[in-house]
């Protein structure tokens, strides 16, 4: 029963995190348009990771 | 399932058909200026923030997938001075913010329409921030409850199990479950506790008081319980029965969200402009919904008459089908009264803009709407039907249950530990769930189809009408003639005609023009309102319109026909009929093989209801109907014991479909008819009645089903419950199984 005393707190802790991301997701408005962001990212245009005049 | 086109240069469905095409090429030729006013007309939607950025929210119209959206976003940032145009695939709604001047509006709207796309403002005032608000409140109480619901049920399985858990240990978790559910109910049973108060507040109850007072006698044994060392603790039961309950919750207020959102944004795509004149005699673009009653308006020939008015100078034909439901315009000079939504055909108008006076025909259209919706309003949905049974039942079985036990054991504790167990295991999780779950999705099956429901009652009363009665004009046919005798016609007679009827928006005219097909325009035509057209061709003196006016006998049919007369030769007859939509046919062909009573009530005339009553074999038909004969025939139907469903788009359509049973209206209705009616038929297309009437009876079956399952799950369980054998375990078990046997029943519904 020992290992109760860190395994509920760490349950409590997940849930905890979890539901907080959540809030942040509704906050942030990410369930505004499931539709549009779903395929948006397939139309972001490609950049190079390093700009071209750099090379 | 979102439906990704990667080559969005060919998105299909995003593509403009050629008719729109051709639409827009037309409307652009005809009125070069229009884009100048439009653009003036856009300023007041701006809005400027602080740091200097212009923004303005835009309602998209003609994309359908991710394509268009890549394509408008991209077009729309590769303007200058753009900052950013980012477009909601969800709401069709764009918004872009630039920097510079207010007026770059027109030119972003400019470019959308070059694209193919319909651009409108969209009045940020309008939107419903309470609802958005209360539909993200229910979500985070869902979601806490569901988190919640989680935890206690890992510690309750542990203690279920309690084989080698000591007494101590148990305390422990009961005191750590209850430490999450305190708040936790607190928190998200809010929405409930607030909903019961007010109903016994006005002394009523409803289907929150029983599961309001669940909760909280659940909570308080469990607590009492707790305290004492005992082995059962409810906390679970109680979240769990939170968490399925704001489920059904947020599924209700997200159909009402989304049917909100589309009927607004029918109505801010239909939303139209007016031409301000000025005291100092300028002309300014302003939207009509700032029209205030005593501005003069100028409206142009082929406009729509943006708000209420009387007409000050000039006189011009006016298709007052959008009133009257009649296709041929009417000639209207100084006095006359015009509506919105009506077209001004021939010559360009002054109008006065008038309040809505008590006596006027629209003050008696709204009058007649609001006694029709508040008779609607009576009725009573199946859900609070079922809540008015279950409520004093449950209570009474809850208090027999604890008198029985008081003097079985005469023990306190035993029997209020069995009343509540009652409480809680018929608390009405499936009940809750059982319609929202199906109305949920047979609406988003139907808004896939282009049908759009109201509310979940409209529904409802949907799955039981017997007769349906159609107006014709806009709704069976699509308001525009079509030369019907061009077998008779010579080439050169009908080229003639079309000479003089290419410039004209005249019905007739449209019908000639459209019946000989492009082709060069006559000069100096002279457009007499009410008559008709003349110019001189080749030196002679060519007229084509009513019989009278080009000198011709009249005859019996007259409504429907047109005469050209070339010089002094014998006038040629042009026959013109009403054009039913497309799939008119097939769907009064479908519903009368389904067995519903099909009638056509119309405001026009006889001779083209009949023809097109005929045309679609629908038997029973009544021409000339005023608004209140439209009413009368309902009563007329409703003392028959019928329930009937009306359909149609006109102003003098709004009282029928505000009494009707059921009603429905195409997107392109007038306003107050699209408001009053149920159902919004999306596209050019009657066919979604059927699917409609189909997927509602499909619906109220689900319904049925769904409370009856409810209803056997309460006969297995209460006797269960009143005899004391209920424990937490039994109660989490049952409450689940039977709020997901509902749902997943709920799915089965058809695709039609």
């Amino acid at each position: 029963m020992t290992s109760l005393v860190y395994l509920v707190p760490l349950a409590i802790g997940i849930c905890i995190v979890g539901l907080l991301a959540f809030f942040w997701t509704v906050k942030s408005g990410q369930y505004e348009d499931p539709q549009g962001d779903a395929a948006r990212m397939l139309y972001s245009e490609d950049k190079p990771i390093v700009d071209e005049d750099d090379l | 399932m979102v439906e990704i086109v990667l080559d969005d240069e060919f998105c299909p469905s995003g593509q403009t058909t050629a008719q729109d095409l051709a639409r827009m090429q037309s409307e652009k030729a005809r009125n070069l200026s229009e884009k100048g006013k439009a653009a003036e007309a856009l300023t007041p939607y701006v809005q400027a923030k602080a740091s200097g950025e212009q923004s303005i929210d835009l309602m998209i119209s003609g994309a359908h997938c991710a394509g268009c959206m890549a394509k408008i976003e991209r077009e729309t940032a590769a303007l200058p001075d753009i900052l950013l145009a980012r477009m909601n695939l969800s709401t069709m709604r764009l918004n872009v913010q630039w920097r510079g001047e207010p007026a770059k509006a027109g030119a972003i709207v400019a470019r959308l329409e070059d694209l193919g796309y319909g651009a409108k403002p969209f009045n940020m005032e309008l939107e419903p921030l309470a609802q958005r608000d209360q539909a993200t409140s229910l979500l985070k109480a869902m979601a806490v409850a569901g988190a919640a619901t989680a935890l206690i049920m890992t510690m309750s399985v542990g203690i279920w199990d309690g084989s080698e858990m000591s007494k101590v240990t148990r305390q422990t978790m009961h005191w750590i479950s209850a430490a999450i559910a305190i708040p936790t109910v607190a928190y998200s049973g809010q929405p409930f506790f607030r909903s019961a108060w007010g109903a016994l507040k006005n002394k009523m109850t409803n289907m929150d008081v029983p599961i309001s007072l669940a909760v909280i006698l659940a909570v308080s044994l469990s607590i009492y319980e707790t305290i004492h060392g005992n082995p059962h603790a409810y906390f679970d039961a109680a979240v769990m029965l939170l968490f399925l309950l704001l489920i059904g919750r947020f599924l209700d207020m997200r159909l009402r969200q989304k049917t909100g959102e589309s009927a607004q944004r029918l109505a801010a795509m239909q939303a139209s402009t007016a031409s301000l004149v000025k005291d100092d005699g300028s002309v300014m673009s302003v939207p009509a919904s700032m029209i205030k009653p005593g501005d003069i308006l100028l409206v142009a020939a082929g406009e729509r008459i943006p708000v209420d008015g009387e007409i000050i100078k000039g006189s011009s034909d006016i298709d007052t089908s959008i009133a009257t439901g009649e296709t041929l315009p009417l000639a209207s000079t100084i006095g006359d009264t015009l509506y919105s939504g009506m077209i001004n055909l021939s010559a360009p108008l002054t109008i006065k803009a008038s309040a809505v006076s008590s006596d006027s025909f629209l003050s008696e259209i709204s009058r007649l709407v609001e006694a029709g919706e508040q008779k609607k309003s009576k009725f009573v949905r199946i859900a609070d039907k079922a809540a008015r049974l279950y409520v004093p039942i449950v209570h009474t079985l809850a208090a027999l249950t604890f008198i029985g036990w008081m003097l079985y054991s005469g023990d306190l504790r035993t029997a209020s530990l069995n009343a509540i167990a009652v409480l809680i295991i018929t608390c009405p999780c499936a009940l809750g769930l059982a319609v929202p779950a199906v109305q949920v999705v047979a609406s988003g099956r139907l808004f896939k189809k282009g049908v759009l429901i109201k509310s979940g009652d409209a529904l409802e009363r949907l799955a039981k009408i017997d007769t349906i009665i159609f107006d014709k004009t806009g709704t069976l046919t699509l308001g525009s003639l079509q030369l019907s005798n061009a077998q008779n016609i010579s080439k050169d007679a009908l080229e003639t005609a079309a000479l003089l009827s290419r410039a004209s928006r005249h019905p007739v005219a449209r019908a000639v023009a459209a019946a000989a097909g492009s082709g060069p325009v006559a000069d100096n035509i002279k457009e007499v309102p009410g008559q008709g057209v003349e110019a001189k061709i080749d030196g002679k003196l060519v007229k084509f319109g009513a019989a009278s006016y080009v000198g011709a006998k009249d005859q019996a049919d007259a409504q429907t026909e047109s005469w050209l007369r070339i010089g002094r030769a014998k006038p040629i007859r042009f026959k013109f009929k009403d054009t039913p939509r497309m799939d008119a046919k097939d769907t009064i062909t479908g519903l009368i093989k389904c067995g519903y009573n099909v009638e056509l009530l119309t405001g026009d005339k006889k001779s083209m209801a009949r023809e097109t009553a005929e045309l679609l074999g629908i038997d029973i038909w009544q021409a000339e109907v005023s608004p209140s004969d439209k009413l009368a025939r309902l009563e007329e139907l409703k003392s028959q014991g019928h329930k009937t469903l009306m359909i149609g788009d006109g102003i003098n359509d709004a009282p029928a479909l505000a009494a009707a049973y059921a009603s429905a209206s195409p997107a392109g209705a007038a306003d107050v008819s699209r408001a009053a009616a149920d159902i919004i038929l999306q596209g050019n297309k009657m066919s979604g009645v059927i699917t409609a009437v189909n997927t509602a009876k499909d619906a109220q079956k689900r319904v049925v089903e769904n409370l009856s399952l409810a209803v056997i799950y309460n006969m297995i369980a209460v006797p269960i419950a009143v005899l004391g054998f209920v424990n937490p375990m039994i109660a989490a078990l049952a409450m689940s199984g039977s709020s997901m046997l509902v749902t997943l029943n709920a799915l089965r519904l058809k695709f039609h």
